[in-house]
């Protein structure tokens, strides 16, 4: 299975990034980096949801209990949204969640906002190399390897939790 | 062993997984068959594939087939962006007999072999996105699409060429079509114009018919001198509001005879005429240009002695026999109701004052090209002289081409009819002239039909072509033959010396820029614009038409720099994506709207204030006051979704049992 500790003490660690896009502004962006042919690192994995107004906080603490080391939200510029105003209630919620990641001991680096227009193909690229480059220097995200209260999938611990606890220990 | 039956829901999952090659777009990058084998270890993966193109014909054979004779009952495809193809592949799951939306796309192109650098890293994400796409369709659910019907109207905004040209062509299919200009005339930019590259047909013999054609058309309400200011609804039921601002002259009683215009107090033309650029003049009430559609006058408030000073003789309204003068005119907010809003906004043009050195505005005998439009047009201020400010004519001209246009420092794209339209002038100038024409260009870019040969015959004309960028224009003569002129600098690249050429009349070929307020506009409208505010299309190549809102279309210029031939094409195009969504009768809907379970709902009514649609309210008869959503309002942004304490509100198509399915999914690395 994983060797993201081992390849993190050779230097080599591979941040693992969940991001979720609107549909209609970054989503879209996202298409038009590949149109364009832009490269960017691998190491992001789009999640597309109709509105950023839809992520859940759950969400973001979901990806990183699962793994992640790293969430990036997109949504439409302000005044932009497709649905008049569900960024605005994203970066409610994001700024609240920030907070409360902080307290958690989780660096906020690791969660990032970014309005990325439809248009705004390039900035997907330059956003997402800037993101793992952050996580990068941020290291792996360590979280205490409690089993999981709850399971959403098959019920199978992640490997790669455990493995970090035990880094850790 | 039995075989399920796929139409049924509550089955277990039979997974079908099939990796498109997209020929070499995805396999380039990917090794499809590599991914395939693993997503048949996926759990309820029972049948998984890789195929050069799933969306052909064949490819989508082979998904229906597993539906019929295998027992496929969810389906997973991973190719390019469910923007692209999602409608395909459930139409073919449909086709097979399969709900549509016992469907997920994992797209591996746009977001995977288009902008993965390593092959190995490409065909990990790969294999991450499908496991995310099989676990969640896991958990998909049947689904009805929505259906509502399409208001028969079309509204179209902006009366220029494209404009006109869409308004005709829907009007001619029978639907109605509210044309809304913001001027008080339709014409736009192309009645400026005096001749029509490359074939030098007079613009307004071929404009002013199908602006006549427009103010008859029984179909056809114009509202000129009305600006849109709300749009409400969504694709087949929009409400556009519309403010139409006062004439002080009653439209339909006026009927353009002019009497009052020589009426007026003001003996004299006095005001800058906009119809000419401020090149002529006119007075508080006047008629645009002659072939103005509608043929009305209007009165400028700011200068009506009337309706600025609250005294006059009002001799306007002595003479007019119609009584068609009413100063009490107000602004009013008009609102209509239609199914397809086609968007022909145009351009507006470089302002030279932004580029100091070519000496706009400071030095009185350099002229934009769309002034020189109106110089040489016969009813234009000089009534076709073209003459430098003095009344002399020039005896030698020089035309900058690329004047905000190729420029990192205001526009960086080409405006791609300058050339063409230099070249027009420079043919027109000369004929009328005889004056020596020098062009001053980067790159002449003649694409089109007749284009080239356009410019060879101007080369035979003996015009001057001098390869280089234009330094400066300058008065600062450096020897008696300069004395008196306008001396262009540029360096002739093509023999590599700097030239100083004295002429006496500068044109500035302005390049074209979206309107000041298109961003205004493009958010009324809740559509994108590029970086530099041009209108995105719905897809560069394949809907060059359509934009991400359904319903709203795009026609000429406002979607990018563009020719009249090329602008009434989209017009054209525009008016059939229109037509098409109208005649059909209904949208179909996501059914991604958003519902409660009653039994989870503690009526706390957060959900409420959260809805930008007002599509949620308290059922007051029901025992603890819960929330429900009425489903036709609901747009299916999920906000509620997400902001639900109780986890009582669940979106279709997003759950958040799927969501978190395909968290989990992206996370499980090999």
């Amino acid at each position: 299975m994983s060797n993201r500790l081992e390849s993190a003490s050779n230097q080599t660690f591979e941040p693992r990034i969940v991001a979720f896009f609107c549909n209609w502004c970054t989503y879209t962006a996202a298409d038009l980096t590949g149109i364009s042919r832009l490269l960017y690192a691998p190491n992001v994995r789009v999640i597309r949801v109709m509105c950023s107004g839809r992520i859940d906080p759950q969400f973001i603490l979901a990806a990183l209990r699962e793994g992640a080391d790293g969430v990036l939200i997109g949504g439409c510029h302000p005044g932009d949204c497709h649905y008049l105003e569900g960024n605005y209630k994203a970066l409610r919620r994001f700024k609240l969640l920030k907070r409360f990641l902080k307290r958690m001991g989780i660096e906020e680096e690791r969660v990032r906002l970014e309005w990325i227009a439809a248009s705004e193909g390039d900035k997907v690229q330059r956003v997402v190399n800037e993101m793992t480059e952050q996580v990068r220097k941020l290291g792996p995200l360590r979280l205490f390897p409690l089993p999981h209260p709850e399971t959403h999938g098959n019920g199978q611990q992640t490997p790669e939790l455990v493995a970090a606890g035990q880094g850790g220990n | 062993m039995s075989m399920p039956n796929a139409k049924t829901n509550g089955d277990a999952p039979r997974i079908g997984v099939y990796v498109c090659h997209c020929g070499i777009n995805i396999a380039g990058k990917v090794n499809c068959s590599e991914v395939a084998k693993f997503a048949a270890t996926l759990p309820n993966v029972v049948v998984s594939r890789d195929y050069k193109f799933m969306c052909s014909d064949p490819g989508q054979e082979i998904i229906q087939e597993d539906i019929r004779e295998r027992g496929v009952n969810r389906v997973v495809v991973a190719s390019c962006s469910p923007l692209m193809h999602e409608k395909t592949f459930r139409k073919a799951c449909m086709d097979a007999g399969l709900n549509p939306y016992y469907f997920q796309m994992a797209n591996i192109r746009e977001h995977v072999s288009w902008v993965t650098q390593d092959k190995a890293e490409a065909t990990e994400k790969s294999k991450a996105l499908i496991a995310a796409a099989v676990r969640r369709v896991g958990l998909h659910q049947p689904l009805e699409k929505r259906f509502v019907n399409v208001n028969q109207d079309v509204v179209v905004v902006g009366g220029g060429i494209a404009g006109i040209h869409a308004a005709l062509t829907l009007a001619s299919a029978g639907k109605h079509v509210y044309l809304i200009e913001r001027e008080p005339t339709i014409g736009g930019h192309m009645a400026k114009f005096d001749k029509t590259f490359p074939t030098l047909d007079c613009a307004a013999c071929i404009l002013t018919p199908k602006m006549s054609d427009v103010k008859s058309h029984p179909n056809i309400t114009l509202w000129t001198y009305s600006e849109v200011v709300g749009v409400d609804g969504f694709a087949g039921n929009f409400k556009v509001k519309v403010k139409r601002k006062p004439r002080y002259v009653k439209e339909e009683d006026c009927v353009g005879c002019l009497l009052c215009v020589d009426a007026c107090v003001f003996k004299n033309a006095k005001f800058d005429d906009e119809f000419n650029l401020g090149l002529g003049k006119r007075k508080p009430i006047y008629m645009p240009f002659p072939q103005a559609t509608p043929p009305v006058v209007l009165i400028d408030p700011t200068q009506c002695l009337r309706l600025a000073k609250g005294k006059c003789a009002e001799k306007c309204v002595t003479v007019c026999e119609k009584n068609a003068i009413d100063f009490t005119q107000q602004e009013k907010i008009e609102e209509v109701e239609c199914g397809a809003v086609i968007l022909a906004t145009g351009f507006q043009v470089f302002d030279a004052l932004r580029i100091p050195k070519y000496g706009y505005g400071k030095y009185a005998n350099v002229y934009t090209s769309l002034e020189v439009e109106r110089l040489v047009n016969a009813s234009g201020p000089t009534g076709g002289e073209i003459v430098l400010r003095d009344g002399s004519k020039p005896k030698s001209v020089g035309i900058v081409h690329c004047v905000g246009s190729r420029d990192k420092k205001t526009n960086d794209y080409c405006s791609r009819v300058c050339c063409m339209y230099s070249l027009k002038l420079a043919h027109l100038v000369k004929e009328r002239t005889g004056a020596e024409v020098y062009n001053f260009y980067i790159d002449m870019r003649t694409p089109g039909k007749g284009y080239e040969e356009f410019y060879d015959r101007l080369l035979e004309e003996g015009t001057h072509f001098i390869r280089g960028r234009v330094a400066e224009v300058t008065d600062w003569a450096m020897t008696p033959e300069e004395e008196g002129k306008l001396i262009i600098r540029a360096e002739d690249t093509l023999i590599g010396v700097p030239r100083r050429i004295p002429v006496d009349m500068v044109i500035l070929s302005v390049g074209l820029e979206p309107h000041a307020d298109a961003d205004a506009v493009r958010r009324l409208f809740g559509i994108s614009c590029s970086h530099q505010g041009w209108f995105t299309e719905r897809h560069p190549k394949l809907a060059p038409v359509s934009t991400a809102t359904d319903g709203i279309f795009l026609a000429g210029a406002c979607q990018g720099p563009k020719d009249i031939p090329d602008t009434v094409a989209q017009a054209g195009a525009a008016a059939a994506e229109a037509l098409a969504m109208v005649v059909r009768g209904h949208v179909e809907l996501e059914p991604n709207t958003a519902y409660i379970h009653a039994e989870l709902c503690s009526g706390c009514r957060t959900c409420i204030g959260m809805c930008p649609y007002n599509a949620i309210r308290t059922d007051e008869t029901s025992e603890f006051q819960v929330s429900v959503v009425n489903e036709a309002l609901c747009k299916g942004c999920g906000t509620c979704v997400a902001a639900c304490p109780s986890g009582a509100i669940e979106q279709n198509l997003f759950t958040d049992g799927q969501i978190f399915e395909e968290i989990e999914g992206v996370l499980s690395y090999v």
